[in-house]
């Protein structure tokens, strides 16, 4: 099982009253130890990624890729969960806007221990509850059910304000897509956020420049992003999304400051298909499939292995 | 009632929303009302709307609640996400706005985040039918039975009368699914006195008759009560239930009426498509009762725009419309 000082599943030291105290949260810079754990936790995101799509024949892989040291830093160094306990109330949220790549997720919630590892072999089979898209009824660990782009945000916010209404103190963040930015709802919940001062909501926009339909600023431009979050009255940062050193930074001071009232926005500037140099090249990997000899070179060149000329010849168009 | 004990600031005695709180639409206080008594209870209520608070009353409970109440401003979509996102804290959210935007603007939310996800969140629709009036056929709301019908896990229930909604609130706190409760704008006379016996999708059998039997809902049960009294002293056989609740449709009191009865008529403050009338054709054709079906409501047309009693003189959907309706039928 994963440990780390801020994600193990220690007792809440303040029992009923709900804050968190500096005692309980880690240094803000992450140990070599931990930065390597959470590097290896991202590479285990890719390879499962590969093998549990090739159980689909088709999947996100690009998507997953961008955003697999985001997953690796929140639930295995800024969250607060309890092994085994997908529904402790008092855990922090994930909620998925790009639910498309929840590939990524469901081997980091088996880890945890929410689930049974065997369902990961299974996935997207008849009858096995892990599809492309999470559902929060049938997958233990999933906090909300994705799949319609824009609908996070506002689910986020309600878990805010219900968690304040019951004294509950806990962190939300949201992953969204930086193609989701073009969804209303959306602002409708970033100025609803700002509105309730939901200092414990946290959006991550991963920033990986693409969507469906190709550059997400020659489909609908986003830009300038930073300022319209900020001039929603979010607090901003912009960050390397593949850096877990620097993402585990920034969680950690936002999970330390209590002061904030704000909401907090992380832009995580990414690659579409990070750490497959084909995918990294080449656009139109938001859906794909590996040939077996493509999946090979993927693999070995997510296990730092060099990567070969066969690699180029992989389409999957 | 009055509006000035109750809100938090003071409200304008000239204004809109003083004539909203007062006697001029004496329903919208049991909305907040029995959400207080939820809240009296022990039950961890918070309710919400989209800047609407003064025409469906919310505004008393805001003012009771200050806590427990989420202004969204005029956001919906925004409101019935995080209503879902609420709920899963353990909190039961009632959202409410004008059924027209609830029921269409909000589709895909109440399908994805509500009813998919199987949160126990409480919409209200408000202002149903044509209730809104002049306002516009924008603001009228036709559709949102058929909507809400075909989500599936989501409950649809459509009191006649603010006694009968606070009935069914309260009955809601142990009700697990979503919750889709239609209402009027408020100025209803009852039907019931206060908290009359409500389970949900169980109809209420107000008269047997065997020429014909009306399946009212809503706001339409109170006009065909009178209309069946009427209809009664003149001799004829008629019979009313209503089914307050469209989902799940009470089959047995459908099917014990066209056994009885030659005739069923169903009439609803909607299209004659999809919603109670579709409803009760659906559960008659497949048990292929000898009786009659005919559908009486909005005839899939846009409803013109006149003030709220005008259009429903002009659909025939107030008490002598209704009885003309059942007369002609019956001639």
């Amino acid at each position: 099982m994963p440990t780390t000082a801020i994600a193990g599943p220690a007792p809440d030291p303040m029992g009923a009253g709900r804050t968190l105290t500096p005692e309980f949260l880690a240094p803000e810079t992450p140990t070599p130890e931990t930065i390597a754990h959470l590097e290896e936790r991202a590479r285990h995101v890719r390879l499962e990624t590969i093998r549990l799509i090739a159980i689909a024949k088709v999947g996100h892989y690009s998507s997953t890729f961008s955003c697999a040291e985001l997953f690796a830093t929140l639930y295995y160094d800024a969250m607060r969960l309890r092994h085994g306990e997908p529904r402790w109330p008092d855990r922090d949220r994930f909620l998925m806007g790009k639910g498309h790549a929840a590939v990524g997720l469901y081997p980091l919630l088996a880890d945890w221990g929410f689930f049974p590892k065997e369902l990961l072999d299974g996935y997207t089979r008849l009858g096995n509850p892990l599809g492309d898209h999470p559902d929060m009824t049938k997958v233990p660990g999933v906090d909300f059910s994705s799949g319609s782009i824009g609908h996070a945000l506002s689910a986020g916010l309600g878990m805010v304000m219900g968690g304040r209404m019951m004294g509950r103190r806990f962190d939300v963040y949201v992953m969204l897509g930086d193609g989701e930015m073009q969804e209303g709802q959306v602002w409708e919940a970033a100025m609803a956020a700002a509105h309730q001062k939901a200092g414990n909501l946290i959006a991550i926009v991963d920033r990986n420049g693409y969507q469906l339909d190709g550059q997400v600023d020659e489909v609908m431009g986003i830009e300038p992003l930073a300022d319209k979050w900020r001039a929603f009255g979010w607090e901003v940062h912009e960050v390397d999304g593949h850096d877990v050193a620097a993402l585990a930074t920034l969680f950690r001071r936002l999970k330390q400051d209590k002061t904030r009232r704000k909401p907090a926005c992380v832009i995580a500037r990414t690659l579409k298909g990070k750490g497959v140099g084909y995918m990294e090249r080449e656009a139109g990997w938001h859906l794909g499939y590996l040939a077996p000899e493509d999946e090979a070179a993927a693999i070995a060149e997510i296990m730092g292995q060099p990567a070969g000329s066969a690699i180029l010849q992989g389409d999957a168009q | 009632m009055t509006a000035t004990n109750t809100l938090a600031g003071p409200v304008n005695p000239g204004s809109w929303q003083y004539r909203q709180l007062n006697a001029r639409a004496p329903g919208l206080s049991y909305l907040s009302d029995a959400l207080s008594a939820l809240v009296e209870d022990g039950h961890p209520v918070m309710a919400g709307t989209a800047d609407l608070q003064y025409s469906n009353g919310l505004a008393r409970f805001a003012a009771r609640y200050p806590d427990r109440f989420i202004q969204f401003g005029i956001s919906e979509q925004n409101m019935v996400s995080a209503a879902a996102g609420i709920a899963t804290t353990g909190v039961m959210p009632f959202v409410a706005t004008f059924a027209s935007f609830l029921g269409l603007l909000c589709c895909e939310q109440i399908r994805m985040d509500v009813a998919y996800s199987a949160l126990p969140v409480r919409l209200i629709g408000h202002h149903a039918g044509i209730a809104l009036g002049f306002y516009g056929t924008s603001h009228h709301a036709t559709e949102d039975l058929a909507i809400m019908r075909s989500i599936a896990g989501l409950t649809v229930v459509n009191p006649a009368d603010g006694p009968q909604l606070a009935a069914a609130i309260k009955a809601s706190a142990d009700h697990p699914e979503p919750i889709y409760f239609r209402i009027g704008r408020g100025q209803e006379p009852n039907v019931y006195d206060d908290l009359p016996d409500f389970r949900f999708g169980k109809a209420i059998e107000h008269e047997t008759g065997t020429d014909l039997t009306i399946i009212a809902c809503g706001t339409m049960v109170h006009p065909s009560r009178e209309a069946v009294r009427a209809l009664r002293a003149s001799g004829l056989s008629v019979g009313l239930i209503d089914m307050h609740t469209i989902k799940p449709l009470d089959r047995d009191a459908v099917l014990a009426a066209a056994e009885r009865s030659r005739i069923i008529l169903t009439v609803e403050e909607h299209n004659i498509l999809g919603g109670l009338g579709g409803a009760v054709a659906e559960v008659m054709a497949e048990a292929g009762t000898k009786a009659v079906l005919i559908r009486h409501g909005i005839r899939d047309e846009y409803s013109l725009i006149a003030p709220p009693t005008h259009l429903y003189r002009h659909y025939q959907l107030d008490a002598a419309g209704i009885e003309t309706v059942v007369r002609d039928i019956l001639a």
